[in-house]
Formats: structure tokens, C-alpha cells, sequence
């Protein structure tokens, strides 16, 4: 099976079951070389793009002779660059076999070309792949591939083709690694595996709790401990040498310099998991300031000052760089605790707080006002429990409190991508501000495919405007939104920003004069200062 | 002057006092094709393709007052000449072309320049005013040959066949599900059909089309069936009448299969790019061919369309705002 024919069939079916077996047979045949980068290319790996989208849109517009404008509408309708690009330049003759390692060494090495080279190399792809392979090649070109096929999905198929257990799997392909540089046995080979010292562990993720659980659990088994908003994060001291490493598998002990330091005050072979976040004065600062802070390339010291990160601690991997992930929870806390008091790692090591509750309705008061204390939630962990590898059921859960709402007016709407292309799906709400409508979040989901529907067909009815993709709508149709955190932000006209905004329902028994007003949300945010 | 015009009831000609297409019950209409967006119900008269009559009185009902012509035959209302020229675009189609104080106006209604094997090919009449469809009227959409595709739609059945699937094949069930039946190789295993398919072949019968396939109802040995094909309109998928061919795979055959995100937006097994309409590069074709100075668009990208024609060849073109869907092709009535 070729990489296209793996495509093909990824792309026409929405069941899991046969994607991984689609996977696992591309395994079996491809050629070494090649089936790594399928793999990485699958995983998300993609060389930086060598040319700028809008050169592409020009150079595709001329090879079909028509004008630019006509690409753009093109686009507007399709909702993907490459699909376009290929829809447009397309002759219709294939005369080049589709090998991956080609095409990623050439966009590589285009990367030190000239503008002429870059463009004659590109248009010669274009002349010579059609349909599915010429699709692919701007997918990989322009650098966006996703295609229905998650990372998880990747790592089963994997661990079926090696006979691994997909969590092994799943900890070798950790963090970013080099297609080119590594090869199937140099990432799966059980040796080489020690030298991975930067390597964080498979975090244990947490399934927000069932009402069923309280019938039968005893508080005494469980730990409890407040949720906080923040970057689920884990620090490793190997080697002498500081790793931090975020969630989404990132590496960034760049962004975090509060933390470069301590391999001087840590033991080496220390491994610890916490959230982190901007702390001043004892209390967590707004998320939306460390989203700030992380965006910025060069750190200044008043950036520092002002946004200080710290990591508050709830769990120890590693200790004298043995894996203790399967002592009980009890005891690793006990070590966490002891380690934290014992190294002078105070001002940026907390250690995650103890709730104790006499009972679960206790706990649950909590649970409903914990955004006054800073927290999202509760975390409950069984006091017995290892350290799991990814999201499991049972020993861990999440305990979040509700979130809040609003109901805001639809005001802009935008076609969607991908399977969402030609519908309009990507909508602007606002508040009222005195007389005028001021936006304040954007939203994408929670609408059922009937109601996406019958929202696409008012918005074409009912537009004022058209900007390029974005439509203008009569100011009629309520939407509650649910979000998990608000603050103030100069993102949006109504000075407001929401954190995790999706739709709860069309409140269509209301009018746009019923929606909230930006007081409303000043005052929301005013309540957790 | 301007011999045609679109009011609130359709597309007017004031000099012969009648309509093309309307969408409000008019006294008389001319109708290019039978599609229910262009043949509508409360018509004092209706005349028509002598094709479309049966399927006029199949959807409209048989007491329906309606008048076949022939394709090229002329006739004339209140010094309008009249006549139907073959548009492609399904059986009975038909441009409609009127001829005042030497002003030659066309309506296409829907067309295609591709030959379907099924439906009499497009037929180009000069003219000095066109009024076209646009329905897939950008460059994206640049259709495959539709033998290359019967050909994809035979071995897919093959296929499906062989693994011990059904093969469920959507399409329009006036045109499209003929065009289907009219390609498939036969040899390779029974073929079933919709009532909504079934009934536009018997109306269809009556002016001599023959179509294979058996009609699926009550007496339908369900349990034997393997391998089958099954040609449904598109509103049958994802409801519980599939339930009685499982296991089986679902096909889609419509223009918009082009686009990826379509294709899965219908979560299909295979999405065909199977058109009865123009794509960008036939349009283009026929909008130069006409000689027509006027170009006149309706249904799709029409302003856009509109703006290219304007722009690359000089033409003056305008957009008549009708209420043809051009979101047809993959639904249906």
C-alpha cells in the first residue's frame, strides 16, 4: 500500500477500527524509510514551509490564468488552501510516483533556495501529480495535515505492527523527534532507550466523574485537591540538566526560566508533575497573562516581575531516578512533600493543597464556589492509586465546577474547514453595550449538525454584509454560551475575553434585546478579583 | 427591448404574455426540464420537451393541462417563435430559445456539454442574449469523464461484491439514478431500485425507456440479496430503510463530491463526481460558443461568475435573481 492509497482510505471512513487496521497494513508493506515519515508525517510532523501561502495563491492563479479574487472565492468555498491550490492546478496527469522522502527533502532543502528554485521545483510537482497525490503534496507543502487521524489512533496501530504495548509506544514517540534522524529501530529498539534521559513520562490524565461514583466511594480513600487552570506540566532534573514539559508534549523550559535553575537545588534523577501557573502574592494570577507571556519571543525582566510562573506540584515520578510511578499515591505525596520542604525550592515549587472534607456534600459545596478560591474544580485520587499512562477511568477524576453562561447575539458568521466547508459555522456573539452590539467571543461548537443546518440556511437569508469570508447578519438569534474563565482582554471590542466559549444551546425563545450586557460580564469578572 | 425579465412570479416574457419556470402559479409556462425547482405545481398550461410530459403528470398529476413539443420544432405566441433545443442535462431537457424582431434570446434551464450515453446531447444555439445556470461556476470544479467514472462505479460494485457487500449508489431520482442504471455492468449482480427511482422509469416507459432493475418492495426476497446494487435518492441515506441491506456500502454520485469536505460532511464510503450540470470549464465553453452578447446568470456562483465573465472576455454580463436552487444535484424532492 502506498501513503496515497493509505490516505484514501483513511479519508473514507469515520470508524476507528478500520483506520488503525488501514494503518497497520500500510506497516506491513511500506518501505522502512518511508513508513517512519508516513508515521511522523500522520503524527504531525512537517518541514517549515517553504514559501509564503500568498505566493502559492499567485503562482496557482496564473497557471490557470485566472485572477486572483476568483482563487479567494475559490477558497472561501472549499475552506482548504491546499485543497484549492490542487483543485485549481490539477491537469490531470500523474506521471511521478508519490515518495514521501522525495518531497520532504526537497521542502527541506527548498528551504535554501532561491524564490526561482523554490517556485520551478513546486510547479513541477504540480505538473506531475494529480488528485489524491497532488492534494497531499500542498497538504505537506503548506503544512497542515490533519486528516481525521489522531496520534493516539497512530500509536494502536503501531503498537499492533510491533507487538508493543501502546503506552511504550506512546513514550518512545514522546516530545519531537527527527524523521531523518531516527530510524524504526533506533526509536523502538529496547537498548537505545536509556539514552532518552530528556524524555518525560506519559501523563496520567483524569475522566470527569460519574454521578455514580459517590454512591459507592468512601472519602477517606480519596485525596482530594483543588483544581487549578493553569499548563498541566512535568519538570525533569537528569543529567544536570532541567527539561519542562507541557501536556501537549512541548518542550518548554524556554519559556519557563523560573525553572532553569533547578538542577543547582533538585536531586538528580528527580521527575515531578504539576500545573503551572502565574502566582503572585500567595494567590494564581489570570490565565490569559501567562498566555500572553508564552506568546512572547523575548522575555523581558519586567515581563518576569510582573508574571511570575510557578509549578504547584502534586505528584513525583521519579525519585533517585528510579520510576516510582507504581508506589501508591499516599507515599509518592509523602515524598513530594517531604522533597519540597527539604530543597530551598520554595519561592517556585508549591506543593498542591490537602482538602480535607468531612463528606461529599461538604466537598461539593466547595466544588461550586471553588472559582472564588482560584480553582476549577476538584481532583479526586484515590490514595492507593499508581500513575497511570493516559486517560483511564477509576483511580483519577475530575470534579469540575459549572460553567458559567451568557447569552450573546450572532453577529458575524464564517464558513467552516474541513468536513465544515461551505457552512457557515464559525459564529461572533456580542453583548449589548448601551445601544450597540459589541463583540466578545468567538464559538465553534455545540450545535448539532441539524441546527449547524438550519443556522447556515438563516445566515444566507438574513447577511448584511460579505467581507471575503465573513458575513454580517441581522442581529436576531440568541445563543448561550458556557465558558470556564473570563477576564479582561484587548482581543475583543467589548474589552472582555472568555476562556473555552462554546455553545450551549440557540435560545430561540429569546429576543436580541434579552441578551446580556458587557456590565453583566465586568461584573462577573469583578466578583473573583 | 428586453424580451425576457425575471418578476415576483418567474422569468416573464411581457410580448407573448407566458413564463419559463415560474415559481408562482401562472397561466402559462414553459418548462425546460423536470426537476422540481424549474416544474412547479399550479400551472393553467404547461408546455414542455414531449419527454417531460409523463414526468409532469408522474409529479404534477395527471390532470395537469400540458403540451409536448419536439426538440427544434417551431411554434409561435403573439410573434414570439419559440422552440426546444436539446440541453443535456437530463431526458426531456431543453434549452428554450424565442426569436423577436430578430433578437435571439436562449434559457438553458440546466445543461451540460459532457454526452451522458442517456439524455439527447447539448445542442449549441447561437444567440444574442444567454441566459445561463452557473451552479458549479468556479474553477475548482473541474469534472472527471463521466466513462472514467462509470468505469470507478462498476469495479467499486466489483469490489464490494466480492467482500459480500451491497452497494448502495445515490443519486437524483430523475436523471442521475437513470444515468446510473444506464452504465452499470449488469453482469455483475442484481440490481434493485428505490420507489421514488422505480416510478420516474415507468413514467419514462411510456415514451420507450428501458431500465434495468427491479423495484424493491413488499415481495422482496431480502435475505438472498448479495452483492446487489441498490439505487435510492440521496434522502434515503441515513434513515432505517437501509437497514434491510446490511451489510453494504454507500456511494454518492453528485458534482459536489468534488470538494473533500462534502464527501465527508455525508460520511460516504465513496463520494463519485458524477454532474448533469456544466463545470467551469464547460461553461465557459458555451458562454463564448453563443456568440451572445447579453450573458444573463442565474443559480450559483453567479456573481462571481458574473464578474469573471465581465472581466475576461468583455461581455456584459448580469445576475437575474431566480429561485432555482442550485443546491439540487444531491437532494431531492
Amino acid at each position: 500500500m502506498t501513503f496515497v492509497e493509505l490516505f484514501e482510505r483513511l479519508d473514507s471512513t469515520t470508524k476507528t477500527s478500520a483506520k488503525v487496521n488501514a494503518i497497520v497494513e500500510y506497516l506491513q508493506y511500506a518501505d522502512e524509510k518511508e513508513k517512519l515519515l508516513g508515521i511522523a508525517v500522520l503524527m504531525g510532523y512537517k518541514p517549515k514551509r517553504p514559501v509564503k501561502t500568498s505566493d502559492l495563491r499567485l503562482w496557482a492563479a496564473d497557471r490557470l490564468a485566472i485572477p486572483l479574487w476568483l482563487l479567494e472565492e475559490s477558497y472561501y468555498v472549499v475552506g482548504d488552501l491546499a485543497e484549492t491550490l490542487s483543485l485549481i492546478v490539477d491537469q490531470r496527469q500523474a506521471s511521478r510516483p508519490f515518495n514521501i522522502q522525495n518531497i520532504l527533502e526537497d521542502l527541506i532543502e527548498m528551504q535554501d533556495n532561491t524564490f526561482d528554485q523554490r517556485k520551478e521545483k513546486i510547479e513541477a510537482y504540480w505538473s506531475t501529480f494529480s488528485s489524491t497525490a497532488l492534494f497531499l503534496f500542498n497538504k505537506l507543502l503548506t503544512g497542515n495535515f490533519r486528516v481525521g487521524v489522531s496520534k493516539k489512533l497512530v500509536i494502536k496501530a503501531l503498537g499492533q505492527h510491533l507487538h508493543m504495548e501502546a503506552a511504550v509506544v506512546e513514550h518512545r514517540l514522546m516530545g519531537k523527534w527527527d524523521p531523518f534522524a531516527e530510524t524504526m529501530e533506533s526509536l523502538f529498539h529496547q537498548a537505545l532507550l536509556a539514552e532518552k534521559y530528556f524524555m518525560p513520562y506519559p501523563f496520567f490524565l483524569a475522566y470527569p466523574v460519574d454521578s455514580d461514583f459517590f454512591k459507592t466511594a468512601a472519602i477517606d480513600d480519596w485525596l482530594i485537591e483543588p483544581k487549578l487552570d493553569g499548563i498541566r506540566g512535568q519538570i525533569i532534573v537528569r543529567k544536570n540538566e532541567v527539561f519542562v514539559w507541557s501536556r501537549g508534549e512541548d518542550l518548554m523550559t524556554d519559556k519557563f526560566v523560573e525553572f532553569q535553575q533547578l538542577h543547582t537545588l533538585l536531586p538528580d534523577g528527580t521527575v515531578l508533575d504539576g500545573e503551572i501557573l502565574p502566582w503572585k502574592n500567595g494567590s494564581p494570577l489570570e490565565f490569559q497573562l501567562m498566555q500572553t507571556r508564552i506568546g512572547r519571543k523575548k522575555l523581558s525582566k519586567r515581563n518576569l516581575e510582573e508574571v511570575p510562573l510557578v509549578m504547584v506540584c502534586y505528584d513525583v515520578l521519579e525519585w533517585q531516578s528510579q520510576d516510582i510511578r507504581s508506589w501508591p499515591l499516599a507515599e509518592r505525596r509523602a515524598l513530594l512533600a517531604d522533597t519540597l520542604a527539604r530543597y530551598p525550592v520554595g519561592n517556585i515549587l508549591l506543593l498542591s493543597e490537602n482538602l480535607e472534607f468531612p463528606n461529599w456534600e461538604s466537598a461539593e459545596s466547595f466544588r461550586q464556589t471553588a472559582r472564588q478560591y482560584g480553582a476549577e474544580g476538584l481532583m479526586l485520587k484515590r490514595k492507593d492509586s499508581i500513575y497511570e499512562v493516559g486517560r483511564k477511568r477509576g483511580s483519577w477524576w475530575k470534579w469540575k465546577t459549572d460553567p458559567m453562561t451568557v447569552d450573546g447575539v450572532l453577529i458575524y458568521a464564517q464558513a467552516g474547514h474541513g468536513r465544515r466547508a461551505n457552512l457557515f459555522t464559525d459564529y461572533t456573539f456580542a453583548v449589548w453595550d448601551g445601544e450597540q452590539l459589541v463583540p466578545f467571543a468567538k464559538a465553534y461548537s455545540g450545535l448539532t449538525d441539524k441546527e449547524i443546518l438550519e443556522v447556515d440556511r438563516w445566515v444566507k437569508r438574513n447577511t448584511k454584509e460579505k467581507f471575503g469570508p465573513v458575513r454580517s447578519v441581522k442581529p436576531e438569534l440568541v445563543f448561550e454560551l458556557a465558558f470556564e474563565g473570563i477576564g479582561l482582554s484587548t482581543r475583543h471590542k467589548s474589552g472582555v475575553a472568555l476562556r473555552f466559549p462554546r455553545i450551549v444551546r440557540w435560545r430561540k425563545d429569546k429576543l436580541a434585546a434579552e441578551a446580556n450586557h458587557k456590565q453583566d460580564l465586568l461584573t462577573l469578572i469583578e466578583s473573583f478579583k | 427591448m428586453t424580451l425576457l425579465t425575471v418578476n415576483e412570479n418567474g422569468l416573464y416574457c411581457k410580448q407573448g404574455d407566458f413564463y419559463i419556470d415560474p415559481w408562482r402559479p401562472v397561466k402559462l409556462a414553459l418548462i425546460t426540464h423536470g426537476h422540481s425547482d424549474h416544474m412547479r405545481w399550479g400551472m393553467g398550461h404547461y408546455i414542455c420537451h414531449e419527454h417531460t410530459v409523463p414526468l409532469l403528470k408522474l409529479r404534477l398529476g395527471e390532470e395537469q393541462s400540458a403540451q409536448g413539443v419536439s426538440y427544434g420544432e417551431e411554434f409561435e405566441i403573439n410573434g414570439v417563435t419559440l422552440s426546444f433545443h436539446p440541453a443535456g442535462h437530463i431526458i426531456g431537457s431543453a434549452q428554450i430559445r424565442l426569436v423577436y424582431q430578430g433578437e435571439v434570446w436562449v434559457f438553458t434551464g440546466d445543461y451540460k456539454l459532457e454526452n451522458d450515453g442517456l439524455s439527447e446531447p447539448f445542442e449549441l444555439v447561437s444567440c444574442d442574449h444567454f441566459i445561463s445556470e452557473c451552479t458549479f461556476g468556479l474553477p475548482i470544479y473541474h469534472f472527471p469523464k463521466t466513462l472514467e467514472v462509470y468505469a470507478d462505479i462498476n469495479s467499486w460494485w466489483a469490489a464490494n461484491a466480492e467482500e459480500g457487500f451491497n452497494t448502495i449508489l445515490y443519486g437524483y431520482s430523475l436523471g442521475k439514478a437513470q444515468n446510473i442504471l444506464t452504465h452499470l455492468d449488469t453482469s455483475l449482480g442484481e440490481v434493485f431500485l428505490h420507489g421514488a427511482v422505480a416510478n420516474v422509469n415507468e413514467a419514462l416507459s411510456e415514451v420507450g425507456y428501458q431500465f434495468p432493475g427491479m423495484r424493491l418492495g413488499s415481495d422482496t426476497n431480502f435475505s438472498n440479496m448479495k452483492g446487489a446494487v441498490i439505487v435510492a435518492p440521496p434522502s434515503a441515506s441515513g434513515t432505517p430503510w437501509l437497514r434491510k441491506f446490511k451489510p453494504y456500502r454507500e456511494g454518492m454520485c453528485s458534482g459536489w463530491m468534488q470538494l473533500r469536505g462534502s464527501r465527508r460532511r455525508r460520511s460516504m464510503d465513496r463520494g463519485f463526481v458524477l454532474s448533469d450540470h456544466c463545470d467551469w470549464q464547460q461553461l465557459n465553453k458555451a458562454v463564448i460558443a453563443t456568440g451572445a452578447k447579453h450573458i444573463y446568470l442565474t443559480h450559483g456562483y453567479e456573481s462571481n461568475f458574473a464578474r469573471w465573465i465581465n472581466e475576461q472576455y468583455g461581455l456584459h454580463a448580469t445576475v437575474l435573481n431566480t429561485l432555482y436552487r442550485p443546491d439540487m444535484e444531491g437532494e431531492d424532492s
